[in-house]
């Protein structure tokens, strides 16, 4: 399954960085950060909850950039 | 650096400073500003207002530095922050890292020598303000760029027991009657089954020439309905329309990253530790060596280059000028009608030396016309109107070829109009044979007419003239007597040649056709056209064959132009395939890289010299950032670049990257 969401970051590198960290979560199977149109889009992984995940995502994304909000 | 606030007065200052903000937050600025933008420019005002003001007050020791902390903290505390937690979270070595540790040591240096705090105040205004631009640039170009492609629909029109209501275009069903008014836009994809209009279809396929539309024919979403009210029953539904799979098509394509994107964020990765040890070892080990030697260390000064050397490094200058050059490249050709599904692709296609097209469909209009009358006894006209009668009961597109072509040249001769004694009435012929695979005969108005290919010539035994010119020949008996042929064939685009010697002009070296055809007709097109190669009589399977056979022996990147279904294999199979958008099969516009929206085969060359740009401005970006910074560190590290210059370096490039990146949205003149 593969969802899409809107992001709010300030920086590109920020947003690779939070790519990076999306990917990393279990949970994930792949990650995109689009800086330009500030979009998230997440593959889940086989029987993974979204709305769970993407806390996981949030949480882990909140660690690499403080200042980065995801809205799902 | 004193001299930067000293002159004026305070009051006048303050006036001035005030003034310019109200007037920037008013005007231009204010209105496209977020919040969080507003709130950091209030921040950089307050901070430099405070900067002037000390200059004025004298102070010495802890109440000078009590007081320099004030604009400090005001400016770079989220800063501050962010690299604190940076250090919590492992995740050193980032931007804020960067300045916070250059200004935090140039406030140490300041401390222990001559207590001029300025610089490290300064350094971290500037680099917000190189933010805060950065920030408004990108988010503005994010602006232009959904405004060139403002082609989704917010509502349509569905009359609801007598009122017209607007509901959310997702919740009409196929087969629903909607509305669309002057002015609106069309929301999804059917045809028209009420009233005549004026179509603007310029967001769907960049060319400004408007598309008339009238009952029982096909419209699709995204187009502008410019003078009459249409009512549509829906065929698609809207997640399925013209509009929705464009803007899916669109909003992913900066998703795909290019190798260039891949490269810098590979870079930054290990660069920004690479500079930090390397600033570390600036600051440690000269002075030791000096030492060592018995001189004098100077910590001073090493550690001052070291700081130096940390603010000129900072990466951000590529790190958003290169994606953002590649979203305003694709902005720019989705404005010109020409949709890149990536940035990895748009890399690609400027690197295409070779374009391989399939005919029809791609050069020719792929609809049979006909193309001339030869060797007739009698009027043109005459001729064509016993074949249209002869035909009328066929619905086969040569058939229907011939009746059009009749309508038309009598619409030529009375001037666009048709009277009724020449319409088309199947009440004047009689006696109508199919003979099958060969043609037909008629009675039409009392006179035997035959029309059918040679097969049917000597079948009736009547001698006939070959044609010279390829295509469908459908040879006319009247009367018992020979009365010409009809020439039919696959038309060749308007712009079909001019797009072959563009193509040239803009450094594509080989050109090649493969098409299913017959061996004449493909050379002919060949050679009208200006084409190297053509393979002709291929299966579609011989065509990934000949494609792979391509690949092997191009030097650069091989480009697919196709149409139909039977082509996306081959458009997946080339370096980039590029498919007809309005007559192309769902499966060749899904299968392929970039997508042309109205068919215009010229658009291939635009959308090669689009990409061109696109790709120059980034390595533009990557030469002279990474350029200006080496210079600047090499400066830096020997001593002679000081903070500002240090600056300058990262803030300037950095403003003059994202402005030149913004160039690539420009593409009308390519």
């Amino acid at each position: 399954m593969k969802k899409t969401y809107k992001i709010e970051v300030d920086c590109a590198n920020c947003a690779n960085k939070m790519e990076a960290a999306a990917k990393n979560t279990a949970g994930v199977k792949d990650a995109a950060v689009n800086f330009m149109t500030l979009k998230m889009s997440v593959e889940f992984e086989e029987g993974a909850e979204p709305k769970a995940v993407m806390e996981e995502v949030k949480k882990n994304c909140k660690i690499v950039e403080d200042d980065c909000e995801i809205y799902f | 650096m004193k001299v930067f606030f000293s002159h004026g007065n305070l009051s006048q200052c303050a006036a001035w400073l005030k003034a310019a903000y109200v007037q920037k937050s008013s005007a231009e600025m204010g209105i496209n500003m977020t919040k969080k933008q507003k709130k950091m420019l209030l921040r950089i005002i307050v901070a430099a207002a405070m900067m002037v003001i000390l200059m004025f007050i004298p102070s010495e020791g802890i109440i000078r530095f009590c007081l320099y902390m004030i604009p400090y903290l005001v400016i770079g505390y989220d800063i501050l922050r962010k690299a604190g937690l940076g250090i919590y979270h492992k995740q050193v070595f980032d931007e804020n890292f960067l300045m916070a540790i250059a200004t935090v040591g140039a406030i140490l240096i300041a401390i222990t020598g001559d207590g001029d705090y300025t610089e490290a105040v300064a350094v971290m205004l500037f680099y917000q303000i190189g933010e805060l631009f950065q920030s408004y640039a990108v988010g503005k170009s994010r602006k232009n760029i959904s405004e060139l492609m403002d082609i989704r629909p917010d509502y349509a029109n569905v009359e609801i027991d007598g009122v017209l209501r607007q509901v959310d275009p997702d919740e009409v069903a196929i087969g629903n009657l909607i509305i669309v008014q002057p002015g609106e836009k069309v929301p999804i994809d059917g045809i028209v089954a009420e009233g005549e209009s004026t179509l603007n279809t310029v967001a769907l396929t960049g060319e400004s020439l408007p598309r008339d539309v009238r009952a029982g024919e096909e419209i699709s979403s995204g187009c502008i309905n410019m003078t009459g009210v249409l009512k549509i029953r829906t065929t698609k539904e809207f997640g399925e329309s013209t509009v929705s799979k464009i803007l899916d098509l669109v909003e992913n394509a900066s998703s795909r990253k290019s190798r260039s994107e891949d490269f810098i964020a590979k870079f930054a990765k290990y660069y920004t530790p690479a500079v930090c040890y390397s600033a570390l070892a600036l600051a440690v080990i000269p002075p030791i060596v000096l030492m060592a030697m018995g001189l004098l260390p100077d910590w001073g000064d090493w550690i001052y280059r070291a700081l130096t050397f940390l603010v000129i490094s900072c990466p951000c200058a590529l790190v958003i000028s290169i994606p953002l050059s590649f979203f305003a490249g694709i902005g720019g050709a989705s404005n010109a009608g020409v949709l890149i599904k990536g940035s990895n692709y748009l890399e690609t296609l400027s690197q295409v030396d070779t374009v391989v097209f399939d005919k029809t469909g791609t050069l020719t209009k792929g609809v049979f016309e006909v193309n001339g009358v030869h060797h007739n006894n009698m009027d043109e006209e005459k001729l064509l109107y016993y074949a249209a009668h002869a035909e009328s009961a066929s619905s086969h597109p040569i058939s229907k070829s011939i009746q059009r072509a009749y309508l038309n040249i009598v619409r030529q001769t009375n001037g666009n109009t048709i009277e009724k004694a020449e319409v088309i009435d199947r009440n004047r012929v009689s006696n109508i044979r199919e003979i099958s695979g060969k043609g037909v005969v008629a009675n039409v108005d009392g006179v035997e007419v035959a029309a059918g290919n040679f097969r049917l010539m000597e079948e009736l035994g009547v001698t006939y003239t070959e044609c010279s010119q390829v295509g469908t020949i459908v040879h006319m008996v009247v009367n018992k007597e020979y009365a010409g042929h009809i020439l039919i064939s696959d038309v060749i685009k308007e712009n079909a040649k001019r797009a072959i010697t563009e193509l040239k002009k803009a450094g594509v070296k080989n050109t090649v056709i493969l098409t299913g055809d017959i061996e004449s007709a493909a050379n002919q097109t060949a050679k009208e056209l200006g084409i190297d190669k053509v393979y002709s009589q291929l299966l579609p399977e011989d065509k990934v064959a000949k494609v792979e056979e391509l690949l092997d022996i191009s030097t650069g990147k091989l480009a697919f132009v196709g149409d139909g279904i039977n082509d996306a294999p081959v458009l997946s199979r080339a370096d980039i395939g590029i498919a007809m958008g309005a007559l192309g099969a769902d499966a060749a516009i899904e299968a392929a890289d970039v997508v042309l929206m109205d068919d215009d085969p010229l658009k291939i060359a635009k959308a090669i010299r689009i990409s061109r740009k696109c790709m120059g401005i980034v390595y533009q970006n990557v030469v002279f950032a990474l350029g200006i910074k080496g210079i600047c560190l090499i400066l830096g590290a020997f001593g002679i670049a000081n903070m500002w210059l240090a600056i300058f370096a990262d803030v300037g490039v950095m403003v003059i990257a994202v402005l030149n990146a913004i160039r690539a949205l420009f593409v009308k003149k390519l």
